[in-house]
């Protein structure tokens, strides 16, 4: 019982730091139609700043919660410049073009900042030496929150920390002040405009550019925090880290459908507490989940109507998927299979859901 | 290029809006070659033409969606060529786009909050809100709910109402008539009149050239990117050219 709790609690720990990353990337979906493959890295970059500042700040001054909140603060407004600058030299300029275009240089720039870090460069600046770039190898996080026990249960069987609790209050409550923004406030109605169309949003008198850079500057503001927490937990860090946990933002963004705000955050805690699952496990323990999902999406299309023999076929297809599945799960070991639940995750819901838990498909009149 | 064939008196008027040989290009299609055309305030300026002769061009080059290539526009004295859109409003321009451009995912109230995005004075926009409901009482039935949800006519009925929610002295109007039933029409233009009686200049492009030139005071032919003629309303209405041309007889 106390395993299970335990899993439980990990699961939700890791779902929450994927919100704050998927909240920022649905967001920019949302405005823009665009899948910023970017993000990631924005967050990568975040925490390199976040490292750098509790690195000069020394070892001494670390712990406190003003040292904590002065390195989320320092990484959080540089990831926001920086997205500021992604946005109005890469994807405005393309803002008109095909949205194939965009994607494409989306994925560059993805590379060009997490393979620009792996270059180790040094410089010296008024006789100080200088990091510029810190180069391949993994470094080691400090702790910049001093890791206590937040709630212990039983014989030391259940562990909850304290960045988890506060991980897990930091995504729930900035999911609220997003959706507040987003759904009663003046700025939300002009996101909400331009994110249907931006040429008449403009006739409207707003602003569009500014309104889509407001949007960039916060969502990357998101990844930088997000990146922190990732690294409390993970405590080593590298320039290649933003990729995984950018994709799996990602999918937990479609999961939720993408452009959602609450989805989001309900497909990555969802992702969280599967992958958990794997890990604690083995893969069996998704058969009944994905017996529910497949359980859901066959209700669904029997209550949608419509021809029964093709219904037939598909919930056929279904089982033999699932049979496969399990096969698979009995042959191969089990928590090797962490990272495959995210993008299985995805296949199933493109091919079941593909508008998402919380999406709506919306028909345009003409 | 000649100069086109002017049929009937012009009652001169202050200008509200002037265009001086405006040009707009699509990369290497030429959509308009340098037209010139004026509205007087108070006036209503109709563009008529077939399809691809140039009338969308114009409204967007005017309202800023697109950059012209080359000419003037003049708005109430000032020179606002290549001001951008979002600038055209507070100068006191509203354009209801083609395919009425209508916010289906936000609701009817939120659709007009967003015409009158730029104003702050909270009561003012209520009543405004308040008048377009007695100018369309469908859409206060509809208040809340989604715009994507309201029937074509309502969605036009819509379209204007949130045009008309930022006060503008110009009014741009791009096929209020389109797919919508004749008697729906009929009501949208009576509106057009009320408030062209108020005051409000407007330049519309309509397809539908016999309702255009019944409200318009003058009118602009358009053929492939040229004013081919001009003239009052009435009397392009009577000429033989306009009637095989446009109106089917």
């Amino acid at each position: 019982m106390y395993e299970l709790i335990q899993h439980l609690i990990n699961g939700l720990a890791s779902g929450t730091i994927y919100a704050l990353v998927a909240l920022g990337y649905t967001m920019v979906y949302g405005v823009l139609k665009l899948i910023n493959f970017a993000h990631g890295d924005v967050m990568m970059v975040g925490v390199y700043v976040g490292y750098a500042v509790a690195f000069t700040l020394g070892k001494e001054h670390l712990g406190s919660v003003w040292s904590a909140l002065l390195i989320f603060a320092v990484a959080m407004s540089a990831c926001a410049a920086l997205g500021f600058l992604i946005e109005r030299f890469a994807y405005r300029p393309l803002r008109d073009k095909p949205r194939l275009t965009a994607l494409i240089t989306a994925i560059g720039i993805s590379f060009a900042i997490s393979y620009g870090f792996q270059f180790d460069v040094h410089g010296t600046i008024g006789g100080h030496e200088l990091t510029l770039l810190p180069g391949a190898a993994a470094r080691r996080f400090p702790e910049i929150i001093r890791p206590t026990q937040w709630l212990v249960l039983g014989d030391d069987d259940v562990i909850i920390w304290n960045w988890q609790v506060i991980s897990f209050g930091i995504a729930l409550s900035l999911m609220g002040a997003l959706q507040y923004l987003v759904f009663r406030t003046r700025f939300g109605k002009a996101m909400r405009a331009v994110s249907h169309d931006h040429r008449v949003a403009a006739l409207m008198g707003i602003p569009v550019d500014t309104i889509i850079a407001f949007t960039f500057m916060l969502g990357s503001a998101l990844a930088a925090g997000a990146g922190i927490l990732y690294a409390i937990k993970d405590k080593s860090i590298q320039p290649l880290m933003g990729v995984m946990v950018g994709l799996k933002a990602f999918v937990a963004a479609v999961i939720g459908g993408i452009g959602n705000l609450p989805g989001a955050v309900v497909g990555a805690l969802l992702l969280g507490l599967c992958e958990e699952a794997v890990v604690g496990y083995g893969a069996t323990a998704l058969i009944p989940l994905l017996v529910l999902f497949l359980g859901v999406v066959a209700f669904e299309q029997w209550r949608r109507g419509g021809d029964r023999s093709k219904q037939v076929a598909v919930a056929g297809a279904q089982l033999t998927a699932l049979l496969g599945f399990g096969w698979l799960i009995r042959n191969v070991n089990g928590s090797t299979w962490r990272d495959a639940v995210a993008f299985g995750f995805l296949i199933v819901v493109l091919l079941a859901r593909p508008e998402g838990l919380f999406g709506r498909v919306q028909a345009e009149k003409v | 290029m000649s100069e086109p064939v002017t049929l009937g008196e012009r009652v001169a008027r202050e200008p509200m809006l002037v265009v001086k040989d405006l040009e707009v290009s699509y990369g290497a299609i030429k959509a308009l070659r340098g037209i010139s055309l004026t509205v007087g305030q108070g006036e209503v300026v109709a563009l008529i033409g077939a399809n691809g002769a140039g009338k969308t061009s114009t409204l967007r080059a005017v309202s800023g969606m697109v950059t012209p290539a080359k000419g003037t526009v003049t708005l109430r004295g000032e020179n606002v060529t290549g001001v951008k859109a979002h600038q055209m409003v507070p100068r006191g321009m509203a354009h209801a786009p083609e395919g009425r451009g209508i916010f289906p995912n936000l609701t009817v109230q939120e659709n007009l909050d967003l015409g009158a995005y730029l104003r702050r004075d909270t009561q003012g926009i209520a009543d405004d809100a308040k008048r377009c409901f007695s100018l369309f009482p469908r859409l206060q039935e509809r208040r809340e709910q989604l715009a994507g949800t309201l029937s074509g006519g309502e969605q036009q009925m819509l379209a204007i109402s949130r045009s008309l929610m930022s006060r503008p002295k110009l009014l741009l109007l791009d096929e209020p008539s389109l797919g919508l039933a004749p008697q729906v029409t009929q009501t949208i233009f009576r509106i057009l009149r009320e408030v062209n009686a108020e005051g409000m200049s407007i330049l519309l492009v309509e397809q539908n050239a016999h309702l255009a030139l019944e409200l318009a005071n003058w009118a602009y032919v358009l053929e492939t990117g040229d004013i081919v003629m001009q003239g009052t309303g009435k009397a392009l209405l009577a000429s033989e050219e306009i009637r095989k041309a446009y109106l089917g007889e």
